[in-house]
């Protein structure tokens, strides 16, 4: 297992001087290929922002953040962009697609932003969406598929090329529970296969497949949930 | 209770003999009620003495000394069986009760920190719905032991909401008393 995302003593701050508003503090997370890391907590309690920086949608005020073995903090604008752009993939809880571009259009985007090859990102593409079992949906619209569907592209997005890990928020928010269920067996299986995912999710039955949980409450882990003894990397 | 209808139920299918009633018991129980033979037999002769089941001593040579005591379902025990099914099961016990009465108290008691004790039980219920769906995923998805499991996972599941739900009633009488 090779550790993917690392989060060291990572907090944000919002504001300054007696306006500052702490949103995380000193939290320490890893997440290793093959890793599915849950993160549960009330609203408010710094799920969101953990994720934002875990992708480097935003800055932390201190400690470090480290994706595929390299320091957020150390980059700059251009060279965090391509950094997202090569290891990175996000799933949100919806409006993942661009409704104009077909489900391998979709896929293929990151890597033709890359700089990638329309043919060779199209190959990567329908590679990925073999993975999400949405092969034969590669030329629909978004809005030809079903919530479940668009979300499985979303995923197929995430991780086409060299990228294999996945901040996902809420995935399975605006799916029926079976559906949701479907997207959390999908990511589990991913993780199976090699990639690292960090899910935040207000549901127990989805989180229960992770292989460890972690609890926030105003910004900091208060407990966790692991499938391995303590001790046990 | 379970254990007299679960063998009333079983015996409803034909006659049959205390070792494979244990069997298809916890067949059907997808193998989350282990019974042990004693407990078997025990209730049998209270379902015979109430007159819901009779028995019928058979002979066999070829096995001379092991047990051929046939269970049948009586008139009687088809009519309580058929109440069984026709009746709800009573919710008025007390579910969970160490752990609500450990979280009131919890919350009750100044010198108890509640939110670590809440913290505390709900990395472990959540534990044990991690343990529980990993089961359920590699189990053979036969339909008693797929139940069984789903059964499980939503108790587990509640019970983490039910953790959720005081934590948030304490955050909001904390704010309250502030």
């Amino acid at each position: 297992m090779t550790t993917v995302l690392e989060l060291r003593e990572v907090g944000r701050v919002h504001g300054h001087g007696t306006l500052a508003v702490t949103a995380l503090r000193a939290v320490s997370l890893t997440v290793a290929t093959g890793e599915l890391v849950a993160v549960m907590g009330p609203s408010g309690s710094g799920k969101s922002t953990l994720l934002n920086l875990a992708g480097g949608l935003d800055r932390a005020t201190s400690g470090e953040v480290i994706v595929a073995g390299t320091a957020l903090s150390v980059l700059g604008p251009p060279a965090l962009a391509a950094l997202r752009r090569s290891s990175v993939g996000y799933v949100f809880q919806e409006l993942n697609l661009v409704g104009g571009l077909t489900a391998a259009e979709n896929v293929a985007l990151p890597l033709e932003l890359d700089g990638v090859s329309a043919r060779k990102a199209r190959l990567a593409a329908l590679d990925a969406l073999q993975l999400v079992a949405l092969g034969a949906s590669a030329d629909r619209f978004p809005d030809e598929l079903s919530g479940g569907e668009q979300q499985r592209v979303a995923i197929a997005r995430a991780l086409v090329g060299p990228r294999h890990l996945i901040l996902a928020d809420e995935p399975t928010g605006a799916l029926d529970s079976v559906t949701g269920q479907d997207i959390i067996t999908l990511l589990r299986r991913r993780c199976d296969d090699g990639a690292a995912v960090l899910l935040v999710t207000h549901e127990p039955r989805y989180a229960a497949w992770a292989d460890r949980v972690v609890f926030l409450r105003d910004g900091s882990v208060v407990e966790s949930a692991s499938m391995n003894p303590v001790g046990e990397p | 209770m379970s254990v007299r209808y679960g063998l009333l139920g079983l015996l409803s299918r034909g006659p049959a003999h205390g070792y494979a009633l244990r069997a298809e018991f916890e067949a059907a129980t997808g193998a989350t009620w282990p019974l042990n033979i004693g407990q078997v037999y025990s209730t049998l002769a209270r379902l015979e003495r109430d007159g819901l089941i009779s028995t019928k001593d058979e002979t066999d040579d070829a096995e001379a000394g092991l047990e051929r005591r046939r269970y049948h379902l009586t008139v009687s025990g088809l009519e309580e069986l058929r109440r069984w099914f026709a009746t709800p099961v009573p919710r008025d016990a007390p579910p969970r009760s160490e752990l609500v009465v450990k979280v009131i108290l919890a919350l009750m008691l100044p010198e108890v920190d509640a939110r670590r004790v809440l913290d505390v039980q709900r990395a472990a219920s959540m534990r044990s719905l991690q343990v529980l769906t990993q089961l359920r995923g590699s189990a053979s998805s036969d339909m008693a032991t797929s139940l069984a499991a789903d059964a499980a996972i939503f108790g587990a599941e509640a019970e983490i909401r039910w953790l959720e739900h005081c934590e948030a009633k304490l955050v909001q009488s904390k704010r309250g008393a502030s």
